[in-house]
């Protein structure tokens, strides 16, 4: 895929985000937002899976460390063809296989429940070492939250990654700089991420989280190096593609009344008229 | 009486898996930095490409074998049950538990018989934490047999397992013709008519002892062995307190929140019936050797058979 396709599909999936908080009434949409672009490039791009296939035995494995900003990783696993694109209105609603946070048990191509931060980046290096194990050869991609960085698990989990050398496993920081309670900075500054991974003997990468070229490079990187997992460090905008929500914390996790829909749709109905007018 | 044999259920753990290693090729062994206490050294130095040491980093461990589960291995996460069930809580419930991965937990070095290393490590809520989730089975073997049985056990069931086992060795008591082992099955140990115990664990030799002191008291006691706590085996207990019409519970646990609360529970629901709770009450322990301990807490055949007659007085 080109990056002019990556960029519509990734506004594609930026709608089911919106679509689905909007119908939720609830949800997170600000992260959902921000992390468009990676999760569409891990679907579309990057992973070996197959939606006809969901639970295949050999496909890649992606765990959603940062739980809340599951309707930004369902919608990329509807535009993928995980499920109908209508699903993503039964968001957080009773009996959805669409839980607040991922669940594992209700649909089939989770590959791991998370929600509870810090929890998901261990699931991943348990699944990296069973590839190991058994001498397979999926790879194993887990995407955290700047601000659930602070969470002392996933030092252990890094640590454990880097003494077990699993080169199978790419851990992507969505680097917004801004947590539930304001700038990551000023509620507890994880930085420097980059120079903590590599001393916990990682092999670091740091693009600009919205550029497909940086990201399509940093995730070929990753597939080159041996011996030692991968950091991914995508610097990112919270919100990105609805003007009114860029950068702004209190859109974390809030959903959008039907005024501020209706403004965010239009946002992003714009982003298409602008990809229309290059090709 | 011959001597009895006797074996630490933590050594147990480390054989059994080692035994049952060939026949499941997909059991891994995961420890965090006390492979020779929980004794999974054991498996260690005869699979070491099957064993994974995590360091002292509990709750990265519970999710590693999460990872591990969902990929079709077998993980035994192995460490004392203060670090398994207590520090790593939130992480067996929102890892293991809530996606009910095929994960064991094999906690080690659980209540009063961790002896003098005091109570900062001697876990005696692990059942009340375990025991609160759903689909987690709890088991606490009472020997050695028992304790290799349900390991075998916990190979052959699909989903999250809580293993407790203990540092101190007790009496082999299961070697027996008549023996057999399934989840969620309560053992009658001993025949009676006057007196129903109920108990797990250390307290399962302890309380046969005590039953036989009974019995020259004139007092005929029931001693049913609970190894699976949850599921709870309801049928074997309602079946002996109507016959009985006391009850009484032994374990080493708290008696707030271990297998005395959910006979209780079964018990005021279905068939109120007198109910006598031995364990450890509402306090922590404190430093001494195993044997101290379970006398100075009444836990050994002394202490249980004292709290039966004194209850029987009233």
């Amino acid at each position: 895929m080109n990056n002019l396709e990556l960029k519509k599909k990734a506004n594609e999936v930026r709608k089911g985000i919106i679509e689905g908080v909007h119908a939720a009434g609830a949800g997170h949409p600000g992260g959902s937002l921000g992390a468009a672009d990676i999760l569409t490039f891990l679907y579309f791009e990057e992973m070996h899976i197959d939606p006809a296939r969901p639970v295949m035995d050999e496909r890649d494995r992606f765990v959603l460390s940062k739980g809340h900003t599951a309707p930004g990783l369902y919608a990329a696993m509807a535009e993928r063809g995980y499920f109908p694109r209508e699903e993503l209105l039964t968001l957080r609603k009773l009996g959805s296989r669409l839980q607040g946070h991922p669940s594992m048990q209700y649909l089939p191509g989770l590959d791991m429940s998370s929600g509870s931060l810090g929890q998901g980046v261990s699931a991943a290096c348990g699944m990296a070492l069973a590839a190991k194990i058994d001498g397979k050869d999926f790879r194993v991609y887990t995407l955290l939250g700047d601000g659930e960085i602070q969470e002392g698990q996933v030092w252990e989990a890094a640590m454990f990654a880097g003494a077990k050398h699993l080169d199978n496993l790419v851990v992507i920081v969505d680097n917004n700089n801004l947590q539930i309670d304001g700038d990551i900075r000023e509620v507890n500054d994880p930085h420097p991420i980059d120079a903590k991974f590599r001393a916990f003997n990682f092999h670091v990468i740091t693009v600009d989280g919205h550029d497909f070229d940086q990201i399509r490079a940093a995730f070929r990187e990753a597939r080159t190096v041996k011996g030692m997992p991968t950091c991914i460090i995508a610097k990112t905008v919270k919100g990105k593609g609805v003007s009114f929500m860029e950068n702004q914390a209190g859109w974390h996790g809030k959903a959008p009344n039907d005024e501020q829909y209706a403004a965010a749709m239009q946002d992003l109905a714009a982003i298409d008229a602008q990809l229309e007018a290059q090709e | 009486m011959a001597e009895i044999k006797k074996i630490a259920t933590r050594a147990s753990y480390g054989e059994a898996l080692k035994m049952y290693a060939e026949e499941y090729p997909d059991l891994v062994v995961l420890d965090a930095d006390l492979a020779g206490a929980t004794k999974t050294e054991v498996f260690k130095k005869a699979y070491p490409d099957r064993f994974f040491d995590c360091g002292i980093a509990e709750a990265n461990m519970m999710g590693v074998a999460a990872g591990l589960a969902a990929c079709g291995k077998i993980p035994f996460a192995s460490t004392f049950a203060m670090f398994a069930a207590g520090r790593a809580y939130e992480q067996i419930r929102n890892s293991i538990a809530y996606p009910h991965l095929n994960v064991k937990i094999g906690a080690t070095h659980a209540g009063i018989t961790v002896g003098e290393d005091g109570a900062s490590h001697q876990c005696l809520e692990d059942i009340a934490l375990m025991r609160g989730l759903p689909g987690m089975v709890v088991m606490c073997p009472s020997d050695d047999i028992e304790a290799k049985a349900a390991v075998k056990a916990a190979l052959d069931y699909e989903g999250p397992v809580y293993l407790r086992f203990g540092r101190a060795a007790v009496p082999v008591i299961n070697d027996r013709e008549d023996y057999h082992f399934e989840i969620g099955k309560g053992f009658l140990l001993r025949e009676g008519t006057d007196v129903t115990i109920v108990a797990t664990g250390i307290c399962v030799s302890a309380s046969l002892e005590a039953a036989e002191m009974l019995a020259a008291d004139g007092i005929s006691a029931e001693v049913i062995n609970i190894c699976t706590i949850k599921p709870l085996d309801t049928d074997i207990i309602l079946e002996s307190a109507k016959k009985t019409g006391l009850v009484v519970t032994a374990e080493e646990h708290f008696v707030t929140s271990g297998l005395g609360s959910a006979v209780a529970a079964l018990l005021s629901e279905h068939l109120p019936t007198r109910l006598v709770r031995i364990g450890m009450s509402d306090r922590f322990g404190e430093s001494a050797s195993a044997e101290v301990l379970v006398k100075r807490f009444g836990l050994d055949a002394e202490g249980i058979y004292k709290k039966i007659r004194k209850s029987m007085q009233k």
